[in-house]
Parts: C-alpha cells; sequence; structure tokens
C-alpha cells in the first residue's frame, strides 16, 4: 500500500453500477485518494500473526428455520405483497428492460 | 411543567394519576411538532391518522391491570427502521415511496409495549454521515442553535428528544451514529451490546456494526426503552440469545466501580472546553465513590481507518440491491437492464453513498481484498483485543463522545476525512461490539452540549447504566432544555 496506488476510478464504477460525470470524478478523485492515503497508515501494524475478526460474536452464526412465517414478517408475503413495492410489476412478476434480444 | 417536557417515568405517573391522558399529550406534541419541525427538520413523515389510532388504542389500555410499559408514551423512530403501511426512506431518494409491508421487530415491540409511533426521523443517507446533512430531505438543525448541525447520523432523532418533540425515540449506531448526536443535543443516547437488539427491518448499512439503542432525556429511559427492545429474535441470525434484563431495576449506585481513563482519547486537537468537562467528570465520579484508573488503549489511533475498509465494504455489498426492480426508484433512461442499472443508483444515491460504495468495491476487488479488507479485519481484533485488556483493570471506560461540541452546517461537507474524524471516539466500541452510553456533561460557553461516554463490557450495559445513573443523578445538565 505504501506506493501510490493508481486507482482505474472508472473500473470500480463500472464494478459497483455507478456513473459519474468528469466534474463529479475530479473531486471524487481527490478526496479518494486522501481517504486511501488515512487508511493506509494501518500498514504500520504487524498483523501477519493475528487471526482476521468478522464480527463481534464469538462462534458462528445461526441459521432460522426455512419456512413461512405467521404474516408478521417477510416470510409470510403473498405475491403481490412482494411486488406492491416494484416500479414495475405485471401479474405477481417484477418487470425490468429487455435482457435478451 | 408543560407535559412535552416530562421524561417518560415522569409522564408514566401523570398517567397512572389521571393528571394526562394520552389524547392530550399527542396533541399537545403535535402542535409542537407544528412549530418546530419546519425549522428543525427532525422529522420526514408524521402520520396523523396513525398516531391518533395508535392513541386512541392506548386510551383504551390505559389504567387497566394488564396495560402495557408504555402504553400512550409517544416515541419517535429512526427512518431506517421499517414500519407496516407508513414510508421508510433510510433519507434516500432510491428509496422514494418505498411502504414496508412489515415492522421491524424493535417497532412491534413498542406497538406491543402500548407505545405511540409519533414519526420517522430524519437521518444521514443510509446512516452514513455524522451531521444529518446527507439526508435526501434537506439536513436537520440542532435545537440548541439553528445553524449548527445535530451530529449524525441520527440526527432527527437526537434532535426532535432535545426539543420535546418526542418523549423517547430510537437511533441506529454503526460508527457513533446514536452516540455523537446525543452529545451534540444534550441528551442520552445509549448503543447496546451488538447482537442485544434485533436487526430484523432495520435497513443494513454495515451488518456487522449496525446496532438499534435508544434516545431519550434521561438515564431510566434508556433503561426502559432498552428492556422493551432487547431480546432475542430468531429473524436476526446476529440476535445473541441472552436474557433481557430488568435494567430499570438495576440501577443502584455501583459501589467501589472502577472507571478506567484511556490516555489516548485526550489527544492534540481536541476541543479545550470538552477536554475541562470530561476531567470535571472524572472528579465528580470520584467524588462519588468511583476509583479512577488510568489505562491504555494502544490502537484507538486506527479506528478510523479500519473502520471506513470494514465499514464501506460491508455497504457496498449491501446495498448491491438498490437496483431499481424490487422496490424504491426507477431511472426512466438507460437502454437496456445494466444502464437501468446503472442510471437508477446514479441518480437515486447522494454524494456520501455513492463515496463509500466506491471505497468499499476497490476495498473488496480482486488484488485488493487481502492488502485492504483483510488488513483491517485483522487490524480490528487489535482494537478488541485492547478493551478486553483494558477490562481487566476497570468495569467501565469514560471517554469523550465527540473531540469536538455541535460544528456549524456545511463546514465539514467538502472534507470527507474531516467529517469521518467526528467519529474517532465512538467507533472503537462498534469494531469491539461492545455497549457504549453517552450522557451530557456540560455546556460551552456559548451553550452548546458537552456529552461523555461510558463504555462497558459485552452484554454489561447494567453497569454501564448505573454509572451513567449515578453521574445524572449528581448533575444538573440533563435538565438543561434549549429555549425554543
Amino acid at each position: 500500500m505504501k506506493e501510490k496506488i493508481n486507482i482505474d476510478v472508472q473500473r470500480v464504477a463500472a464494478l459497483a453500477r455507478l456513473e459519474f460525470t468528469e466534474d463529479e470524478l475530479k473531486v471524487f478523485n481527490a478526496q479518494f485518494h486522501a481517504i486511501l492515503e488515512y487508511i493506509s497508515q494501518i500498514d504500520e501494524l504487524e498483523l501477519d500473526d493475528v487471526e482476521p475478526m468478522s464480527s463481534p460474536l464469538p462462534g458462528p452464526q445461526r441459521l432460522r428455520p426455512d419456512g413461512l412465517g405467521d404474516g408478521r414478517d417477510a416470510r409470510g408475503l403473498t405475491k403481490d405483497a412482494a411486488v406492491a413495492n416494484a416500479p414495475e410489476s405485471k401479474k405477481g412478476f417484477f418487470v425490468v428492460p429487455r435482457v435478451i434480444e | 411543567m408543560k407535559l412535552y417536557e416530562a421524561s417518560i417515568k415522569e409522564l408514566k405517573e401523570l398517567y397512572k394519576r389521571g393528571e394526562a391522558s394520552p389524547g392530550q399529550v399527542v396533541d399537545e406534541l403535535l402542535q409542537r411538532i407544528d412549530r418546530l419541525n419546519p425549522e428543525l427538520n427532525a422529522f420526514i413523515t408524521v402520520d396523523r391518522d396513525k398516531v391518533y389510532d395508535q392513541t386512541r388504542q392506548a386510551e383504551g389500555m390505559l389504567g387497566k391491570r394488564d396495560a402495557p410499559p408504555l402504553c400512550g408514551i409517544p416515541i419517535a423512530v429512526k427512518d431506517i427502521f421499517t414500519t407496516s403501511g407508513m414510508r421508510t426512506t433510510c433519507a434516500s431518494k432510491i428509496l422514494e415511496g418505498f411502504v414496508p409491508p412489515y415492522d421491524a421487530t424493535v417497532i412491534r415491540k413498542l406497538k406491543e409495549a402500548g407505545a405511540v409511533i409519533v414519526g420517522k426521523t430524519n437521518m444521514d443517507e443510509f446512516a452514513m454521515g455524522s451531521s444529518t446533512e446527507t439526508s435526501y430531505f434537506g439536513p436537520t438543525r440542532n435545537p440548541w442553535a439553528f445553524d449548527a448541525v445535530p451530529g449524525g447520523s441520527s440526527g432527527g432523532s437526537a434532535s426532535a428528544v432535545a426539543a420535546d418533540m418526542a418523549f423517547g425515540a430510537l437511533g441506529t449506531d454503526t460508527g457513533g451514529s446514536i452516540r455523537q448526536p446525543a452529545a451534540l443535543c444534550g441528551i442520552a443516547g445509549l448503543k447496546p451490546t451488538y447482537g442485544r437488539v434485533s436487526r430484523y427491518g432495520m435497513i443494513a448499512f454495515a451488518s456487522s456494526l449496525d446496532q438499534g439503542g435508544t434516545m431519550t432525556r434521561t438515564v431510566y429511559d434508556s433503561a426502559l426503552l432498552l428492556e422493551t427492545i432487547a431480546g432475542f429474535d430468531p429473524l436476526d441470525s446476529t440476535s445473541a440469545d441472552m436474557p433481557v434484563e430488568p435494567f430499570t431495576q438495576m440501577l443502584a449506585h455501583p459501589k467501589g466501580v472502577r472507571i478506567g481513563v484511556p490516555g489516548e482519547y485526550f489527544v492534540e486537537g481536541m476541543d479545550k472546553e470538552v477536554q475541562a468537562s470530561i476531567e470535571k467528570a472524572r472528579d465528580t465520579m470520584k467524588g462519588l465513590g468511583a476509583r479512577i484508573v488510568d489505562i491504555s488503549l494502544p490502537h484507538t489511533k486506527y479506528a478510523v481507518a479500519v473502520y471506513y475498509i470494514l465499514a464501506s465494504s460491508e455497504a457496498s455489498s449491501n446495498l448491491a440491491r438498490y437496483d431499481g426492480v424490487k422496490y424504491g426508484y426507477r431511472s426512466a433512461s438507460g437502454a437496456d437492464l445494466i444502464g437501468m442499472y446503472m442510471d437508477t443508483r446514479a441518480k437515486g444515491f447522494g454524494r456520501e453513498v455513492k463515496r463509500r460504495i466506491m471505497l468499499g468495491t476497490f476495498a473488496l476487488s480482486a488484488g485488493y481484498y487481502s492488502e485492504f479488507y483483510g488488513k483491517a479485519q485483522r487490524a480490528r481484533r487489535l482494537i478488541k483485543q485492547d478493551f478486553d485488556d483494558a477490562f481487566g483493570q476497570c468495569d467501565v471506560i469514560l471517554a469523550p463522545t465527540s473531540p469536538t461540541p455541535a460544528f456549524r452546517l456545511g463546514s465539514r461537507l467538502d472534507d470527507p476525512l474531516q467529517m469521518y474524524l467526528s467519529d474517532i471516539f465512538t467507533i472503537p466500541l462498534n469494531l469491539a461490539g461492545l455497549p457504549g452510553i453517552s450522557i451530557p456533561c456540560g455546556f460551552t460557553k456559548e451553550g452548546l452540549p458537552i456529552g461523555m461516554q461510558l463504555i462497558g463490557r459485552r452484554f454489561d450495559e447494567k453497569t454501564v447504566l448505573s454509572v451513567a445513573n449515578m453521574y445524572e443523578q449528581a448533575t444538573p445538565w440533563h435538565e438543561r432544555t434549549p429555549a425554543i
């Protein structure tokens, strides 16, 4: 991380499914580099022998039982309720722009 | 005393003695919201019909033997919690028009406890910010100084409680988003232990850090709301199967408590008035019988860097779900599916959210993963280890909540790094998963509130609350209210 990272911001934006105008990119680039430079201070730490910590919880996470709920949570939704918030839906399906020619 | 000035505990007493009714309280409160909210912008949504429905239900139950514990108490909730049939925006354009089909677990618990949900409060977009200025619905103002920020991201909840527009509120805390606005608005803000309060229906920002909690005028009220919302939830895979203690009955003076003061939290550049107030609070607690112990949390200075890698990475993954297909805003332009995704996200997210999605996407991308995300996960353990070591010598830790009092609106918006550093004293707890409370401990010469933080061991909210209560009982700060 020590040497200046040359970030291909356009590539990262494409991965994140985001778009920026030229002006936005200029401001963004400068801020992005300042943040990365600040972040790179963790390079001072000796970390090779430290176990990564992915959660404050000890032990593995539970899985909930797979099944319909009592209707008070998302598991009991009807098809109509599930698509009720969609910008576009038809007969209980989500509608998206054409993906197959 | 006006009804809206009461604490939850006092309001319950007034109801019990028949000296006030929920209808009367709600009328007073809605009038106050009508007068103050246009300027403070603490609420995004106040649904009067629903407020009156819940009030009538509460009036029917009040006084009965099995009346629930928060019967007729108006509570505000951050607009990050899903509310069945009431729009939930996370202060983002991308969730425009989203009406959830179910309640978050904490909302269900509040309703079962008889509370009246008075409204949905403003926040930084997707809880990403420390000032409530990144909201799509415009900034919230601080009731103590209208040209200052209320802190963030739960700034709407803090402003509403400080301005007597709600008797208490729920917020969420990923890096300080309950405690820092509580400090800047002069109220109590409790972030419980990670896993203590269900995250089901709490819109995800950074799942290994997010935790819901309470914002109230007194420590007793924090304990009361925590009793209500805490507990195991099978619908949240990170929910801890721990018994909920009767926190309101465990506030007695903690005799001989050892309070650790970390040298690393008194840094260069800290506001002089904040530092003086914290030192005075330390002396006050010593006078009350606490033992003060000097401790060290040596990896503190890396916490902000670690946090911004981890939180942004988790956010970039969590926010991938906003694609203009299932709910919320969709851009009409975009030639094909990918084009629609990109245009929807470019127009639907604000600047700060995009900045963090970009940072997280970069930190997780091929070739950089181990360099950023991997290293941050390892450094996170060192920060947690610091606390484990410190709690060998003390029972709670005293620290400032924020290095400065409320800052001016707009003053840090163009400098994200400066904004991130607002959270330097609150972030380490989220990384370690510990409980912490911010309570008022003084005022600046200008009249802005100053907050102090008490940090506890995992699932030891009881000690945190009892020490906070001991200090609150001995000091007048929580009694002050803004003159509005």
